[in-house]
């Protein structure tokens, strides 16, 4: 995928390529080729699921999460759209609608686009409608609740266990 | 061994709700020997069931019924469906509670007196004074193990308080240190000490924090007079032609309608459900619901005046290590309108985990701006403002007229202004927070909207004139004689201070006085 995209023809097309290089879809998978994980897409577009895993990080992006968390936090949709088809509608419709509006306004489909600032222009627009507030209000559980994330912002989580702080730092601050 | 009465048995007491007022009431009762019979709407989770984890916790204790919002507060947009963050559950909010236990000063009984006439606030003075409250105040003190009184020696503070202390210290304040906390310091009362451990809101898992889970409600059950019916919500009080209470309808654990006779009904399920369950109760005799001839039933809900702030700075906090409320500066708790506005408000410090804090910090934000402050989260210091909020007749608790509960009820629907005193002391608080981090070297700083309100209070207000409240100075209706409003409901202003204490100090005092209403026989 990225030595056709190096070959390939345009500019804009060169670009698209080199900006998302790592989510690729293979059929009925996204693959991260860097990452080296496949998601199994069973009821939306794996298009579609490329994009909501893009979106995941533009709306929250934390340059310290590698994609999986996002793939993982997005992951409910695919399960979800298989047995709610006014979900699966939403979510199908809400992509296809920002799809139109980066071709339109970029020449390219949302995914594709190079820079996070023309993809979080066109998130900025869509902000108010039901499909993106479902999306952020659904992330803000499902990616900070990953309890894999946490040590990577430091956070220590249950401490009953290990008997507390008492003995393990709650008032060990060396600097003020 | 607890007792077990039987559906038709009039004479005993029933009380709506286990909290810092049903749970302490049901034990102060019967310890006086009288019967008690405490519904309450939640189950029985006990301290070993509680899980250091903030959604998990949140799905196991918190009360998520449906509720309606309006109003121009913030959480009507962030929350609509969420006013009020407090638990269903046995031991109600005493669960969640984080320990604060500070007396109302003395000009917050007489507001009215002390602030005069503000336009749009419905400030009245308690029919109580802090002197009359005193020796009440010192037993709850007692019973809850408060450190800094009783000789109990303060907290150790954590990180978080370190950074407040520093920053306070830098800004000239006075008073501050790690709190007045219904916390153990030390072993008291067959509980252990603070393991500092965190998690205070999702139940304290050792039992060093005051509850009346595993405090009062064991105490009260081993009398031999005390019976807990978890899984009960009450939906209706009755009474009998001459306007006197005569028992409760509820729906047990099955769903299925039961009906508990009783001699004195006390209401104590939380500012929202108190006043709801009295205006589901309405009758042809009080078409406007119970206790309601003031028309006051459900109007000057409060809140409190809050917000926080939370700082990054360049080198690690950990905030969450330690007791959530590890310490106080109260220099602010005055009265000075110099400053713009009326009233006093804390500073406490708290700290919320990673999930709560990506939730709470900015409802609703995303993108760069939000995310790079939760990048800083390891690095973050944090404190809660509260403050005495104005009572109007206007921010009040109705029955929703279209969306109604699992059972048909109408929900408690919520409608809350701010009032201009609460927006300039929230925006004088944020800056006096800010300042105190920039003072420890913050590199930015976050002033932080209200959380869902955990301090409900006010909906069934006491007053001297029956005119002016739904209460007496015990907790007694003025309409009927055998009903009680048993929780913060009560309150006639709301102070500056965390109000579990002075809950707890009415319930106390509101036992004494049924009894000997009881002995009288004048109930």
């Amino acid at each position: 995928m990225q030595r056709q995209a190096t070959q390939g023809v345009d500019r804009r097309r060169f670009l698209a390529g080199a900006g998302t290089a790592a989510l690729v879809i293979s059929g009925a998978a996204v693959i991260h080729t860097g990452e080296a994980w496949g998601l199994e897409v069973k009821n939306l577009k794996p298009e579609t699921m490329r994009t909501l895993i893009k979106m995941a990080r533009d709306i929250y992006p934390h340059d310290r999460l590698a994609d999986r968390f996002y793939a993982v936090a997005m992951k409910s949709y695919d399960e979800k759209a298989g047995t709610d088809a006014a979900a699966k509608a939403m979510v199908e419709q809400g992509v296809a609608a920002i799809d139109t509006l980066a071709r339109a306004k970029h020449g390219a489909g949302y995914a594709d686009l190079g820079w996070e600032t023309e993809r979080v222009g066109l998130l900025r627009q869509m902000q108010g409608d039901a499909f993106f507030q479902n999306v952020r209000g659904g992330l803000i559980v499902s990616l900070y609740n990953n309890k894999e994330i946490w040590p990577l912002f430091g956070y220590e989580g249950e401490s009953a266990s290990k008997g507390g702080y008492i003995e393990r730092g709650f008032n060990d601050i060396a600097w003020l | 061994m607890a007792a077990k009465y039987e559906l038709n048995d009039d004479s005993v007491v029933v009380i709506v709700g286990s909290g810092a007022g049903g749970g302490t009431l049901g034990n102060e009762l019967a310890q006086k020997g009288i019967k008690v019979v405490i519904l309450e709407a939640g189950k029985r989770h006990e301290m070993e069931d509680f899980l250091n984890d903030e959604w998990a916790s949140f799905s196991q204790l918190a009360w998520t019924d449906m509720r309606t919002t309006s109003g121009s507060w913030r959480v009507h947009r962030d929350f609509a469906n969420l006013p009020a963050w407090i638990v269903k559950s046995v031991g109600g909010s005493t669960v969640h509670w984080a320990g604060a236990s500070l007396r109302l000063q003395e000009h917050e009984f007489k507001t009215r007196t002390a602030y005069g006439a503000i336009a749009g606030a419905n400030l009245l003075d308690w029919p109580l004074t802090l002197k009359e409250l005193e020796p009440y105040y010192a037993k709850a003190e007692d019973k809850m193990g408060v450190t800094r009184t009783n000789d109990i020696p303060g907290l150790p503070g954590n990180n978080n308080y370190k950074v407040l202390a520093s920053g306070a210290a830098k800004r000239g304040y006075k008073e501050f240190h790690t709190g007045r906390m219904a916390i153990n310091s030390k072993p008291r009362d067959g509980r252990g000490s603070c393991q500092q451990i965190g998690f205070c809101f999702q139940g304290c898992k050792t039992g060093a924090k005051w509850s009346t889970l595993y405090v009062d409600i064991p105490k009260g059950e081993a009398t031999g007079k005390l019976e807990v019916r978890p899984e009960s919500h009450v939906a209706k009080i009755e009474h009998d032609a001459a306007g006197k209470v005569t028992g409760v309808v509820y729906f047990d654990k099955e769903g299925k309608e039961q009906r508990q006779k009783a001699r004195a009904v006390c209401v104590a399920g939380n500012s929202l459900e108190t006043p709801r369950l009295l205006l589901l109760s309405q009758s042809a005799k009080f078409p406007d619901g119970l206790a309601n001839s003031s028309g006051q039933v459900g109007r000057n809900y409060m809140r409190h005046m809050t917000g926080s702030v939370y700082a990054v700075f360049d080198r690690p906090v950990r905030m969450w290590r330690g007791t959530t409320m590890a310490g106080i500066v109260q220099d602010e708790s005055v009265n000075d309108p110099k400053r713009g506005f009326v009233g006093g408000y804390e500073m406490e410090t708290l700290s919320i985990g990673l999930p709560f804090m990506a939730a709470f910090l900015d409802p609703g934000a995303w993108g760069r701006e939000f995310t790079s402050a939760l990048d800083g989260y390891e690095n973050m210091a944090g404190m809660w403002l509260v403050g005495e909020d104005m009572p109007q007749e206007t921010n009040r608790i109705t029955l929703d007229p279209k969306a109604k509960d699992k059972r048909g009820l109408p929900v408690a629907s919520v409608h809350f202004d701010d009032h201009p005193n609460d927006v300039a002391m929230r925006a004088h608080a944020h800056k006096a927070g800010s300042a105190l981090y920039d003072a420890v070297g913050a590199v930015r700083t976050f002033p932080t909207p209200p959380y869902p309100s955990t301090h409900n209070l006010g909906t069934c207000r006491m007053s001297a004139n029956p005119r002016d409240g739904v209460c007496n100075k015990f907790g007694q209706t003025h309409d009927i004689k055998n009903l009680f409003i048993s929780d913060g409901s009560q309150f006639t202003t709301g102070g500056a201070e965390n109000p579990t204490l002075t809950i707890v100090t009415l319930a106390i005092r509101q036992a004494e006085h049924i009894a000997d209403l009881m002995a009288k026989n004048t109930i």
